[in-house]
Order: structure tokens, then C-alpha cells, then sequence
């Protein structure tokens, strides 16, 4: 199936929803998504932020759609064509979807340990205005413990289901959900029971905000002090294959490797990367990991900030060009 | 070929009777040197006399708290990756239950050190803190024997209760409306031309 993608057409197997084919393309038509996540089953659809606009429904029915259409739950058809970015309408509406979301989100990222890898933070940044509109109180919620390792912070929580369906769909026992409806609605354990299983460290990570939060890791290192770095070892319950996220020789916190739409990796021979507790929790020492080296880390994210990647890259480049103007090489013994 | 216009011809022409005795070429010396004696004096005699400086200077740093008294700062490291010197070190703490007069936010600096050997005072950290918790003042850094001393932690910098810095001229509502200008760097990631340029991979 051809779709065209803010120009650029690309060919779909059959079942494909425009996001994926978006994502296929490349991050530069992706739409964002907060609450679709492609390792989830049934995810996405709630958040609105991933809408576009179907100027040509398919080959068989040229009409367009009338609204925007949420991109993650929406199939491609055959000969439709789709904008996003190049679409101002899809623009103010996705700006009307972030103040939507930021209605009751806190602003309080110099407090939120998530702030550096939000994908709130980098929408409102990205599509937002800098002020509020919003005059009345925000709903507020007492904190509560999910278990001994985990925080969960109501009030900055968007609704997204992502670690509701993770429990449901990488644990054995689902012991959390959302209650209540509507505005009231609230992430909450069955009467504050704990979340005990291998698995349950991984709602930190599909968490698109700062509503779970490691409590090993809570308030010790803003991300961007902390230097990523892939590393594994040998587990029997995961793949073992995580980010150790260092301050000088000690590991801050250890997450679960994320691609470049901020979802959990898959492992080369197509195992789940969602990584266990013990990995998560109990190996915070430098020597428990075999590191293989730096993360890639965005240029344009405020991790990258003082972390020399590509170092040895751009002394190659200027040697070469320093080689080219003639200049004598310095490491050359007479 | 003549490569520039500030070239020098270099003679070996001999010196002239009076240039030789160097006698003349001694006294207008010297004659510069006595006319000074009767001019006004430019060095100011510091610590007793101060120069003047102006309400904006940027020098010893000053971490405010609020009108309660709490500390301002939440330790959100926006000042420590500004500082193009890496003067800013900090670590943060939880605030626990019955300390909300002393911080102001759940979350808190437990130390806070500024190196001030290696601080060039060229106030980032303040125009980047979203807390209006650090401002530079019109103090100075004062001279000491050891360099370790130069590394000023929360009891140098935090202001005392009994004893607040004036910051007012730094915070006149025209200093705030000139931070909301469409030019600055903190603003312009609002402005809906950068969104292209911000999100093209690289």
C-alpha cells in the first residue's frame, strides 16, 4: 500500500497504521505519541498528540477526513495522503492537545526527576506556549509507594495506560489500574498494595513522564550529571542488556536501553528488552556490568551536554584537514 | 611587492650628537615623571575608599530565600550546566516533614559549592535559574591564603536570615520584561520558527 507522509511516499504492508508508516520514514514526519507505545498491545489513542490531517482518504475515495485523525489508531489505505508537520492545522491542534495535557500536569520540572528525558517537557517545548491559561487549582494527590523501589506521583500523571498494560502484559499478576472516571480518574494499586514481581521496574521506563520514579534513583542526580552507558551481564529472568547511567565510577540507576522514539529496545536476536528488578535495583556497582561503551544520546537532548561522543570522530576529521592544508603532523616522529 | 602599509624601513643611520649624550633624552624622562607629582592621583585606596560600581555588577554570588525565610534553590542543575566555567556543583536532598519553612520546594540542595577561582562571573547561572533563587551582587570575592577556601559552599552563599542581600535593582519589573524579549535563547525555543530547526535529526 503507497501512502504519502508530508510528501514523501512510502510503501506498507497491509494493516500498517500511519504512525508506524510515519515511523518508518524517519523522525523528521514521525508524529510525537505519548500513550502509544509499539511494544504495547492496545496502546495508544487516549493522549490525541499523535494527530494528523488525511487530506486524501485513498485511491478509491479521494475525499478527505473531516477532523484530524489520531495517527496511532488510524490504517493506512491504499493512496491516501497524509500531513503533519506540513499541515499548520495539525500544528495549532496539537498545541491545543499539549495545553490539554499540561491542564493539571504540575509545572515543576526543576523538582521532577524526569525532566531532561520528558516527552511532556519536549512537546511543551516543541508545540506549547510558554504560559498557562489554566486558572483554577490543579488536582492534587497525596504520593504514594508502590512497593518499596517505586514513587508514584499522581499529580503529574497524563493518563497514558502505558504501565497499566505493561503490568498487564509482562507480569504474571495484574495489581494495578486506573479507578475512578473521567477528570477523577487516578492511576492506583488495589487499596495501596504493593507491585511485587520481576517485572514491575519497568512501568519507570514506559512512563512518559515523572509519575513513576525510581526511589533508588529519586532526587540523587539531575539525568543530565550522569553519563549513559550500554552494559550487560548474564541474568536468567532478562536479557540483561541495560543503560548503566554513571556519576564518575558509580552507577546512578540502571533503565532499560530506549530507541530513538523513547521505547524499550528490542534485543538483536528479537528478545524483549524489558529488563528484571534485580537488574534494575540490585546491581548498582560499576563491576556487576560488562560495559560496552557510550549510548548514543540525541545531539539536541541536554544529556548530550559534556559528553564527547563522536571525540575521536572529530579529531580524524581535523587531522584530515589539517593534512590537506598542508599543516605538519604533530604525531609524526622526524 | 608591498603585503602591508605598516612596514618599517630599518636604517643603520648614526646617531645624532644629542642622542649620543643621552643627557636630553634623561631629563624629558624624568620631566614626565615630576609632572605626575601634581596630577590627580587614580588609584582608589581600597578597603577604605571603594569604587563605585553599578547595582547591576556581577560579582560574589548570593542564594536567596523567600519571603519566608526558605531557601529558594531546588538544586535543578540549570545553573550547573549553564556555567560555561563547571564552577556549579551540587547535590540535592528530600525535604522532610516539618521543614517546609526552611526549603521551599520537596526537593533542596544539601550542598551547593561554587568554585570561585574557577567562576568568571559572567552570570549564566542566574539569568538560567527558574527559581530566582542565585543572583550575582554588587559584593566582591574577597582575597584569601588557601585555594580550597575559594570553593564556597551553602554557609558562604545562602543568605542570612537576619542579614538579606538587596536584589531589587537586578529584579526591576524592566529586568523581567527584558527576559520575556522574543531574542533571548530561553525564549526562542517558543518561537514556532525554531520548531523545524529543532526537530531535523542530525
Amino acid at each position: 500500500m503507497k501512502v504519502t507522509i508530508d510528501g514523501i511516499e512510502i510503501d506498507v504492508p497491509k494493516g500498517t497504521t500511519i504512525l508506524q508508516a510515519a515511523r518508518m520514514i524517519g523522525p523528521q514526519v514521525a508524529p510525537p505519541a505519548m500513550c502509544y507505545y509499539s511494544k504495547l498491545k492496545t496502546s495508544g489513542g487516549y493522549c490525541r498528540t499523535c494527530i494528523v490531517k488525511v487530506t486524501k482518504g485513498s485511491a478509491q475515495n479521494p475525499n478527505p477526513m473531516p477532523k484530524p485523525v489520531a495517527s496511532c489508531r488510524t490504517e493506512v489505505m491504499d493512496g491516501m495522503v497524509v500531513e503533519n508537520y506540513t499541515s499548520p492545522e495539525v500544528i495549532e491542534a496539537r498545541k491545543g492537545v499539549v495545553e490539554f495535557l499540561l491542564i493539571n500536569h504540575p509545572l515543576d520540572c526543576p523538582v521532577c526527576d524526569q525532566a531532561g528525558e520528558c516527552k511532556l517537557q519536549d512537546l511543551g517545548y516543541e508545540h506549547g506556549s510558554a504560559k498557562t491559561r489554566y486558572e483554577f487549582k490543579r488536582r492534587e494527590y497525596d504520593m504514594i509507594d508502590i512497593g518499596d523501589k517505586i514513587k508514584l506521583h499522581m499529580n503529574r500523571c497524563i493518563l497514558c495506560y502505558r504501565c497499566v498494560k505493561t503490568v498487564d502484559q509482562f507480569t504474571d499478576k495484574r495489581v494495578h489500574g486506573v479507578i475512578h472516571r473521567g477528570d477523577a480518574a487516578e492511576i492506583s494499586t488495589y487499596i495501596e498494595k504493593a507491585v511485587n514481581n520481576d517485572f514491575s521496574g519497568n512501568v519507570i521506563d514506559v512512563c512518559p513522564v515523572g509519575a513513576l520514579t525510581d526511589k533508588t534513583f529519586r532526587f540523587k542526580q539531575r539525568v543530565w550529571f550522569t553519563k549513559p552507558m550500554d552494559a550487560h551481564r548474564n541474568c536468567d529472568k532478562c536479557s540483561g542488556r541495560v543503560r548503566l547511567w554513571l556519576k564518575g565510577e558509580d552507577v546512578a540507576r540502571v533503565t532499560a536501553r530506549k530507541d530513538e522514539w523513547d521505547e524499550v529496545m528490542d534485543t538483536p536476536d528479537g528478545k524483549s528488552g524489558f529488563i528484571c528488578n534485580s537488574c534494575r535495583y540490585d546491581h548498582k556497582r560499576k563491576t556487576d556490568w560488562v560495559i560496552e561503551g557510550p549510548s548514543p544520546v540525541n545531539r539536541h537532548s541536554v544529556i548530550s551536554q559534556n559528553h564527547y561522543q563522536h571525540l575521536n570522530e572529530l579529531k580524524v576529521q581535523a587531522l584530515k584537514q589539517q593534512k590537506a592544508l598542508g599543516f605538519m603532523d604533530i604525531n609524526k616522529k622526524p | 611587492m608591498q603585503l602591508t602599509n605598516r612596514r618599517k624601513v630599518v636604517s643603520d643611520k648614526h646617531q645624532t650628537l644629542s642622542e649620543r649624550i643621552y643627557f636630553p633624552a634623561v631629563v624629558k624622562g624624568m620631566l614626565i615623571t615630576f609632572s605626575h607629582l601634581f596630577k590627580k592621583r587614580p588609584t582608589i585606596m581600597y578597603p577604605e575608599e571603594q569604587r563605585e560600581i553599578a547595582p547591576v555588577y556581577r560579582g560574589r554570588h548570593v542564594l536567596k530565600r523567600d519571603e519566608n525565610g526558605a531557601e529558594r534553590c531546588t538544586a535543578c542543575g540549570m545553573c550547573a550546566v549553564a556555567c560555561p566555567a563547571e564552577a556549579i556543583t551540587m547535590e540535592s536532598a528530600e525535604r522532610k516533614r516539618g521543614e517546609e519553612g526552611l526549603y521551599r520546594e520537596e526537593k533542596y540542595a544539601s550542598t551547593y559549592e561554587i568554585n570561585m577561582l574557577r567562576c568568571i562571573f559572567c552570570g549564566l547561572c542566574e539569568e538560567a535559574c527558574p527559581k530566582e533563587a542565585i543572583f550575582l551582587t554588587d559584593r566582591l570575592v574577597e582575597s584569601e591564603y588557601e585555594r580550597e577556601t575559594f570553593v564556597y559552599g551553602k554557609d558562604k552563599l545562602v543568605e542570612k536570615i537576619d542579614q538579606r542581600i538587596d536584589v531589587t535593582k537586578r529584579q526591576t519589573p524592566e529586568v523581567i520584561e527584558f527576559k520575556k524579549r522574543p531574542g533571548l535563547k530561553h525564549n526562542s525555543l517558543f518561537d514556532k520558527t525554531q520548531i523545524d530547526r529543532h526537530r531535523k535529526p542530525h
